[in-house]
């Protein structure tokens, strides 16, 4: 079940085209992440879907029917450019914001004392923003943007300015709205936070959708039949009992145990291998080495800015 | 709509509720009080002593002939007395002496006046104009023709005292003062000026807050960013009517307070003598009564359906004023990211209204000159210029033809301002040309 849908979104900016026929399917229920680098239309692409702007051309439905000004209170969105005002108390400030998304007064007031208790915040509710920290600030972000339980949340570059205890927290609070049945939807250069959180991935670069796709699928896809093999005994005995296409990458002696990355050659098998090793070497470890999403997210984005100058310069 | 109280709200609440606000309201009122009464006060308290004022002369021919007044009194003393005078004058009493050396005939400077005090034009004034007096008589007096004193004395009754009366649609006439409606003019004038700058700028610098807070990209996932700058602009308004119904209340009130200890109207009897009785101890007798009696001509002249409509006209040109000047001066802070990359827009904005209380000056000469008229018409001076002959009671087409262009006007600014405003605000970091906001403006559509 389809939950967002951006249909060939295109967004055009004077000079500049920001978005050139973007789609993305996000699952009812699943975590989303939306990958590119700077300035590849990761914010204009989330600011249509918070209706901030407007495509050009191309749409956006949610949960199958096109998006109306009203949808706004069904979303929750935390900007990349996210602040408070200073001068506010902070629990004035949350109903506030709060009310803005169609909470009455006493519905704000009473969600806002459960996340307070639950952050163990409630110290706060009459000092001023200006008197938090930012780590403090960025808490009551987190707060202000999930208080009305909306269906969908965007996240952009939620993890930018945490610190590791915070952005760890944010980590939690992320799939806690999952559970709940929230479907989120998040930018970020975070590779590390996309292997852990994300079920779906959109690679936009230079304003196209280079790469889409479920993680796990994506990571299988760009696998290069890597083996991490642990065994016991010298470190040459791989070379001389393994089929030559098996191309041993490199060995980290160790006093018990070596660590040897094993590249397979096309159409070899796992199975193959240990057969070939298993009279000879004590194996202790096997594992297929899958490419971190930073791996993918490097060399997609470098052969999609590739054949985009081979384009240019033919 | 509910979306949009909610900011208006906001806004109204946290300027409402600093201390800022509050000590403006209280001292605005106090300034215009004594902007009303200081100048009737001063004026019933120069020099009520009477002072005494030596006269030498040395001539011989100008005994008495410098008149009393009602607080000073001249004494001609003996000729001889002239060499050690500045040391004696004030162990005499005097305050001053006038020395006449000369045929003041033939030598028109040999009169002087000595003081260890700055004297005053008015015991200038009064010396040498009953010194020019007698010497007209003397030199008519000259000619030897007959009957001349008589034809003086009739010369010297002739009295011409102008008084300006204002007539009404209904053919009554209520004698007006021009100082008053001038004063009137004036105040009414700055303070449109005032305001609008005040609470105009203070719409710019609510804009950049939210933009360098980084919180309007929240606010606008929940509301238009339109919704969000009008909000701003009207609960701002509605902050600067509330300063401005506080300063009428409280001015009005202290008007009244001071003018019922003088003119005995009706006041809670403990209160009025407390009152009286503190001020007594500062002045005597004569002197209350005297400005008493000055208040109440000040009050007598005062006009109160003027007064009424002319808060009528200001509160809508204020707010005509005001929304125009906001809605610029909101795109001017969501353009910006700093008070310092402001100030090559805001100069301009500011260029029209500055030009406005200058042209105002023109108008008290003039209300009704081509200058007054085309300057209350277009619509960035209309507020000011418009306010300041409204006490001078124009026409009432051209009231409401300047009322009529200044609302179109604003409707426009507002519309373009929310187009400039929508793409500002979430620009971090750019350097704003005009043309950048020419780029703004024709893009934003969607």
């Amino acid at each position: 079940m389809i939950f967002l849908e951006a249909k060939q979104v295109v967004k055009q900016f004077a000079a500049h085209l920001a978005l050139d026929h973007v789609d993305i399917q996000v699952p009812e229920g699943s975590i989303y992440g939306l990958l590119g680098p700077n300035g590849a239309g990761k914010t204009t692409l989330i600011r249509i879907i918070n209706q901030i702007t407007g495509p050009d051309s191309g749409e956006i439905l949610l949960n199958g029917k096109a998006l109306k000004p009203e949808d706004v209170q069904r979303i929750g969105y935390l900007p990349e450019e996210r602040g408070l005002y200073k001068k506010m108390k902070v629990g004035e400030q949350a109903v506030y914001l709060a009310r803005l998304k169609g909470l009455s007064r006493n519905d704000a007031i009473k969600k806002l004392k459960y996340w307070f208790e639950k952050f163990e915040i409630q110290a706060w509710w009459d000092k001023k923003v200006e008197e938090l920290s930012k780590g403090m600030q960025q808490k009551i972000q987190f707060v202000v943007t999930v208080l009305h339980d909306p269906q969908l949340l965007i996240f952009d570059e939620p993890f930018s300015g945490f610190d590791p205890i915070n952005a760890n927290i944010l980590k939690q609070e992320i799939l806690a709205q999952k559970e709940k049945g929230a479907t989120i939807l998040f930018s970020t250069h975070n590779m590390g936070s996309v292997e852990e959180l994300c079920d779906h991935i959109t690679l936009i670069n230079k304003s196209k959708t280079i790469l889409t796709g479920e993680v796990d699928d994506i990571r299988q896809k760009y696998k290069d039949n890597l083996i991490k093999l642990d065994y016991m005994g010298e470190t040459d005995i791989l070379s001389r009992h393994l089929e030559s296409d098996y191309t041993i990458q490199s060995i980290e002696p160790d006093h018990r145990l070596n660590t040897a990355m094993i590249q397979m050659p096309e159409g070899g098998s796992v199975n193959k291998m240990i057969n070939q090793l298993v009279d000879h070497v004590e194996i202790h470890g096997l594992q297929e080495v899958l490419p971190t999403m930073n791996d993918i997210f490097i060399k997609v984005v470098e052969q999609s800015n590739l054949t985009k100058s081979v384009i240019k310069e033919s | 709509m509910n979306k949009i109280s909610l900011i208006i709200k906001r806004e109204y609440l946290t300027r409402v509720k600093k201390k800022s606000f509050l000590i403006m309201s209280i001292v605005g009122p106090m300034l215009f009080a004594l902007m009303i009464i200081l100048p009737t006060w001063f004026a019933s308290m120069d020099d009520t002593s009477e002072k005494k004022i030596a006269v030498i002369d040395a001539v011989g021919k100008y005994d008495k002939k410098i008149e009393n007044t009602e607080y000073l009194r001249f004494e001609w003393l003996e000729q001889g007395k002239k060499d050690d005078f500045s040391k004696e004058y004030k162990e005499q009493g005097y305050a001053a002496y006038v020395i006449i050396e000369k045929d003041l005939l033939e030598y028109p400077d040999a009169v002087a006046i000595y003081s260890d005090i700055q004297v005053t034009a008015d015991v200038k004034g009064h010396v040498s104009r009953s010194l020019k007096r007698y010497l007209e008589t003397e030199k008519l007096n000259s000619y030897q023709i007959s009957g001349l004193d008589g034809i003086i004395k009739e010369i010297h009754d002739v009295k011409v005292n102008v008084k300006t009366i204002k007539l009404s649609d209904d053919g009554t006439e209520k004698e007006s003062s021009t100082e008053i409606t001038m004063i009137g003019a004036i105040i009414f004038a700055l303070m449109v000026y005032m305001f609008v700058i005040m609470y105009g700028t203070q719409v710019m610098r609510g804009v950049m807050e939210e933009k360098t807070n980084r919180i309007v990209e929240v606010i606008i996932s929940s509301v238009k960013p339109f919704q969000l700058m009008m909000g701003k602009i009207i609960g701002i308004a509605m902050v600067a009517l509330t300063q401005f119904l506080i300063w009428v209340v409280l001015s009005f009130g202290v008007a009244f307070l001071i003018s019922s200890i003088f003119l005995g109207g009706e006041m809670p009897e403990s209160n009025q003598i407390q009152m009286a009785q503190s001020i007594n101890a500062e002045m005597d007798q004569t002197q209350t009564s005297e400005f008493a009696d000055s208040l109440a001509k000040v009050f007598e002249k005062i006009d109160l359906v003027t007064v009424v409509s002319s808060l009528f006209a200001f509160i809508y040109l204020f707010i005509g004023g005001y929304l125009l000047y906001a809605s610029l001066f909101a795109a001017i802070g969501s353009a910006v990211d700093s008070e310092t990359d402001s100030q090559q827009f805001v100069l301009p904005v500011m260029m029209p209204l500055i030009l406005s209380m200058y042209v105002v000056m023109g108008v008290f000469q003039n209300p009704g000159s081509d200058l007054a008229f085309w300057f209350s018409m277009i619509p960035f001076t209309s507020p000011v210029v418009m306010m300041a002959r409204i006490p001078f009671q124009p026409p009432v087409w051209e009231i409401v033809l300047s009322m009529v262009i200044l609302t179109g006007t604003f409707i426009f600014t507002t519309w373009v301002a929310g187009r400039i405003y929508r793409t500002g605000i979430l620009m971090y970091g750019k350097k704003v040309s005009y043309s950048e906001l020419w780029k703004w403006f024709k893009y934003s559509g969607k």
